[in-house]
This record gives C-alpha cells, sequence and structure tokens, in this order.
C-alpha cells in the first residue's frame, strides 16, 4: 500500500502521533497492561491483534483515557493525556480538559453505541453542534456530507433501531469524524456484525486510511491488518509480544505465541 | 437506495387472508361476568335506595365555589409541587450518581431523611414552623450582621407550608426512580458521549436523561397521582384544598357522606385528566426506543372500535 508518510531511514525521523511509554494499568490486583511502549506515526494505521483479555481494549480506552493509567505517559499529538505534568510532579486533569482531549481522538465501539433516542443525522451533529458550538446548519451539511462518505445519505433520518448492525457502524465512524479527530481508534469494529455486513464497514474504514487518517484498529481481521496496516502489533497477557511489517508479523512470525494465535485466527 | 425496513409508516398486515377459525368457548368468563354483575347491581342499588344518602346534595355541593376553589387549588398544589420536586429529584440523583462522595453522601442523606419519617409529620413540621424559628433571617452567621429578616409564620403561609412538604418529601421518592432510570442506560453511552468530548453534565442532560426517561415515567406516572391524592393530607395545616373545603362545609351542614361523595367524583376527575399526558411523554422520549410508538389514547380507542369488527384480538396502531 503507497502512502505518503515520510520514509523511515531519512535522518530526521518524523515525530510519532501518540506515543505510549512504559504504561501499566492494573484492575484490583490484576495487572492488564504491563510496561507497553508503542509509537504512532501520523497518518499511518497501526493494528492491534491478541487473544481475548490480551489488553487490546483497555490499551485503546487508556489512549482516549476512559480508563486512567497506573504509570507511564501517553502522548497524543504531544498532549499528556489525562495528566498535567508540572517538573517532577504529575497532577488529575479537569473533567473538562479530558473532555477537551477527547475531541481530538475518535473512538469506534466493538457495539456501535448509536444514541438511540436521535436519529442517524442527530447522532452526528450532536457533538460538532453541542460541544464545539458550530452552527446546526453548518453541522447538518458536514454530517450529510459525512453520511454520503460512508455510503448512508439515504438514512439520515433513521432512528439506530431502524438501521442493520453494519448501517449503525458506518453511522458511528461518521459520527467519530464529524468533530475532525487527529487520530481514530478503532475496538473490534466489526465483532458484532453478521459477516456478509463486515465488508462495507471495512472498506469504509479502508477509504479513511488511505486519506491519511491515522488509526489504532483492534481487530481480528488479518485480511485488513495485512492490507490496509502500516504496523501490526501482537498483544498477549498485557504485553507486546511482537510488532512490525504487517506481512512480516502476519506471514513469519517470530515468536511462537504470535504463531498459534495467527493460526488459530486464520482457522 | 430504498428501505427494507420499517420506517414510521409500517405496514399493517392485510386481514383479508386471516385464518377463519371459531373462536375458542370460555364458559367461565361468562359465568365470572355475571357473578360480578350481580354484585355491582346489588350495591348500586344497596346505595340508591340508601335514606341516609341526600342525591340532590351531592348535585348541589359538585359545582359549589368553595368547592371549585378547593379543586382549583389541589391542582395549583399538585402541579407545583410536581415540577419542582422532579428539578430536584433529578439533582438529587445526579448528586447520588456523582464520583464526589460529598455529593453522593449528602444525597443519600435526604433520601433516608425525607423517606424514612412520614409524610404526614413532615406536613405539621413544616407548618409549625414558627413554633420552632420564630423569625428567619440572612445575615453572617456568629455576628450580629443581618441583610434580611422576617417573621416565619408570615413567610411560611399553611399554602407554602404544605407545597415544601409535599415537594420535598415527593423528591426523595421521585430520585430513586430518577436514579434506577439512570442505572438502566447502558455504559456505552457514557463511554460514546465522553470519547466525543463531551463533559460529564452535557453527558447527564443530553445522552443519559433523555434515555432514561423512557423508564423513568411510568413511575412517575404513579407518583402524580399519589401526590394529587396526598395533597388532602395538608387538611392538618389548614390549607384550603378540596378535602379541607369539603370537611368545613360538612362540619356545619353535617352532610359528611354527600361531601365524601363531591370530593371522590373529584379526585376521580382529575386523576383520569393527569394520566393522559403520561401517554405522550411516552411517546415524546420512547423515539427511537423501537421501531413502532406507543399509541395514544385517541389511537387507542380508535383502534379498540376497528377492532370489534375483526376476527383476531390483535391491536393495531399507525404510529
Ligand atoms: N473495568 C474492568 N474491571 C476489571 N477488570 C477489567 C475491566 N476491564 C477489563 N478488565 C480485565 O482486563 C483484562 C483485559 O481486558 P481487555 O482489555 O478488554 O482485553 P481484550 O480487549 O484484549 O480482550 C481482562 O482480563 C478483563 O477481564
Ligand atoms: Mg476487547
Amino acid at each position: 500500500m503507497i502512502r505518503e508518510s515520510a520514509p523511515s531511514t531519512t535522518l530526521q525521523a518524523i515525530r510519532p502521533l501518540v506515543r505510549i511509554e512504559n504504561v501499566r494499568k492494573s484492575f484490583g490486583k490484576h495487572e492488564v497492561l504491563k510496561d507497553i511502549t508503542l509509537n504512532v506515526n501520523p497518518g499511518e494505521v497501526t493494528c492491534l491483534l491478541g487473544p481475548s483479555g490480551s489488553g487490546k481494549s483497555t490499551l485503546l480506552r487508556c489512549i482516549n483515557h476512559l480508563e486512567s493509567i497506573d504509570g507511564g505517559r501517553i502522548y497524543v499529538d504531544d498532549d499528556l493525556i489525562g495528566y498535567r505534568q508540572q517538573g517532577e510532579k504529575i497532577y488529575e486533569m479537569h473533567p473538562k480538559e479530558i473532555a477537551r482531549q477527547r475531541r481530538n481522538i475518535g473512538m469506534v465501539f466493538q457495539k456501535f453505541n448509536l444514541f438511540p433516542h436521535k436519529t442517524a443525522i442527530e447522532n452526528i451533529t450532536e457533538a460538532p453542534t453541542g460541544v464545539k458550538g458550530l452552527a446546526k446548519g453548518n453541522a447538518s451539511k458536514r454530517a450529510m456530507e459525512l453520511l454520503d462518505r460512508v455510503g448512508l445519505a439515504d438514512w439520515a433520518s433513521h432512528y439506530p433501531a431502524q438501521l442493520s448492525g453494519g448501517q449503525q457502524q458506518r453511522v458511528a465512524i461518521a459520527r467519530a469524524l464529524a468533530m475532525d479527530p487527529k487520530l481514530m481508534l478503532f475496538d473490534e469494529p466489526t465483532s458484532a456484525l453478521d459477516p456478509e455486513l463486515v465488508g462495507d464497514v471495512l472498506d469504509v474504514m479502508r477509504s479513511l486510511a488511505s486519506q491519511g487518517m491515522t488509526m489504532i484498529v483492534v481487530t481480528h481481521e488479518i485480511g485488513f491488518a495485512r492490507g490496509a496496516g502500516d504496523q501490526v502489533v501482537f498483544m498477549d497477557g498485557g504485553v507486546v509480544v511482537e510488532q512490525g511489517d504487517p506481512a512480516q508479523v502476519i506471514s513469519a512470525p517470530r515468536h511462537e505465541r504470535t504463531k498459534a494465535f495467527i493460526e488459530s485466527v486464520l482457522k | 437506495m430504498t428501505s427494507p425496513i420499517s420506517t414510521g409508516t409500517a405496514p399493517t398486515v392485510s386481514l383479508a387472508a386471516e385464518v377463519k377459525a371459531i373462536p375458542l368457548r370460555r364458559p367461565w368468563r361468562w359465568i365470572s361476568a355475571a357473578v360480578l354483575l350481580a354484585v355491582v347491581a346489588l350495591f348500586v342499588e344497596s346505595l340508591l335506595t340508601n335514606k341516609n344518602i341526600e342525591y340532590p346534595a351531592i348535585g348541589r355541593y359538585l359545582f359549589d365555589t368553595h368547592i371549585l376553589a378547593g379543586v382549583w387549588l389541589t391542582l395549583v398544589l399538585t402541579v407545583l409541587s410536581m415540577v419542582v420536586s422532579t428539578l430536584l429529584a433529578i439533582l438529587i440523583a445526579a448528586m447520588r450518581l456523582s464520583t464526589n462522595p460529598v455529593l453522593s453522601t449528602l444525597s443519600w442523606l435526604y433520601v433516608w431523611l425525607f423517606r424514612g419519617t412520614p409524610l404526614l409529620v413532615q406536613i405539621v413540621l413544616w407548618g409549625y414552623l414558627g413554633l420552632l424559628y420564630s423569625r428567619l433571617s440572612v445575615g453572617i452567621p456568629l455576628t450580629d450582621v443581618v441583610f434580611w429578616s422576617v417573621d416565619t409564620n408570615s413567610l411560611i403561609t399553611a399554602f407554602v407550608a404544605g407545597f415544601l412538604a409535599l415537594t420535598l418529601n415527593e423528591a426523595a421518592y421521585s430520585s430513586e426512580i430518577v436514579r434506577a432510570g439512570m442505572l438502566s442506560v447502558d455504559e456505552g453511552q457514557r463511554e460514546a458521549a465522553y470519547s466525543l468530548g463531551m463533559s460529564p453534565l452535557y453527558t447527564f442532560s443530553r445522552i443519559l436523561l433523555p434515555q432514561a426517561m423512557r423508564v423513568i415515567i411510568p413511575p412517575m406516572g404513579n407518583e402524580l397521582i399519589s401526590m394529587l391524592k396526598n395533597t388532602s393530607l395538608l387538611s392538618v395545616i389548614a390549607v384550603l384544598e378540596l378535602y379541607t373545603q369539603a370537611s368545613l362545609i360538612s362540619s356545619q351542614n353535617l352532610k359528611q357522606v354527600e361531601l365524601l361523595a363531591v370530593v371522590s367524583i373529584w379526585y376521580l376527575f382529575m386523576t383520569s385528566v393527569l394520566s393522559v399526558p403520561q401517554y405522550y411523554l411516552e411517546r415524546r422520549f420512547g423515539r427511537g426506543a423501537s421501531r413502532t410508538l406507543p399509541p395514544t389514547p385517541l389511537q387507542r380507542l380508535r383502534a379498540m372500535l376497528a377492532d370489534r369488527t375483526r376476527p383476531t384480538e390483535t391491536l393495531q396502531v399507525k404510529p
């Protein structure tokens, strides 16, 4: 896949958009993320693979601070997420500040989480008008463009309950895009879909990637990871086991655990 | 693209090709209905032939000016207390659900106190507030500086005391209804709202509360009706609502039964009227919850009438 991002061989290295440094996270005694370090370059697609319970969702949720972290740092566009650092001291951030940071980070959930009491277009315009203060007319115009982009221009006034899973997920992607995020997080966006609906959602994600959106995608769709991914990260038991070029990690994994997992998914 | 899914104008199933089944015989329905009718008839007969009830008096007092004034005050108190207590209930529920331990403890204490003591006791306490504090004033505590001071009994009139008692008590109950409604909303909704950069307050008011309303409204309909009837308790502090007005009249003319009948007729009428808005609110907040909305009373009536001519028992309603 051809990308415009600068080749990584140049001396002046491009600055990663997302920097995850030694992140640790526990739920009670259970350490779910153990010293995770990971960079994501602007315009690149990172696919997170790993068995259930390996901490993929938790890592994603830490990136937009839906979960607090117990150690390490996460930066998005050089903005420390969830905390304010002054010298050596780290301060909790005010919810309003966290909300402001989240505007730059779109998230798409496995179960769509559309607002059921709002139509497709209202789902999309709610945050731009209510949070960013965009005028209603402009927000609606933009929402229609986004709906058109995900192939749902005719479904603007439908409620989520009247849409198929694949359509709901595409509305959810449009809803996240409406905030003009710098980064998009996808948590198993196709896992809740009937097999014949998966393709439409992946197509939307591919086109988004080709337009240069920075994306972190938790997925079991090996084909998508191989085709659209710029890097693949394999997690297991809260650690990054292996990461690198999609072709290499998927076709010639170095670690036994990666190999076993890829085989089990492809079977 | 055309919609294969119902979009609001759900097609009603054609009944032309229906199965013409002979209905199942249900003899016990008829027998029980006959027995019930006989019992009701006997009871009505005993009332109608009762020499102790003066029926013309009921008709005379139904639209008596004092009774009408009482009806009006009852309605005013009910609506006012219900509106204010609902707003208060939302605040208390939000406090209870907040991560702030001070707010959630305060809210828990409030509910514990106002739900744990009888409404009648609270009404009397508010009515006799003047005995507890003879003057109410605003100033700086522990100094002599007073900005504003008033005689308690002139500020807390019987009406104000009654309003406060009903509102504060109701808020405790309603806040638990609101809280249950909030808990019924999927956790993913909050996460989706947060991930779009919405603040906790915005998320609460624009995303979670409107969805909770679907669960909140039916029990709130109940609360409204008990509120209406609870206003009669205010007779103990001489608020001139319907029941007080009726007792004042009957203490003069000793027609207790007739005036109780007048009062009951009015309460029945008001509860019937007050149950109507519920249907419309349920529709308003039921949007998107299912593919079709619950019917309004009018639609229900029409469907029932139409149904009588049909062989099946299904109630079909166009949204
Ligand atoms: N809110 C939570 N409270 C307690 N444990 C949690 C919570 N969220 C996730 N976990 C646990 O953390 C581990 C990793 O979960 P998750 O990140 O969802 O894994 P994955 O997405 O890779 O399947 C699991 O063992 C899960 O049970
Ligand atoms: Mg997960």
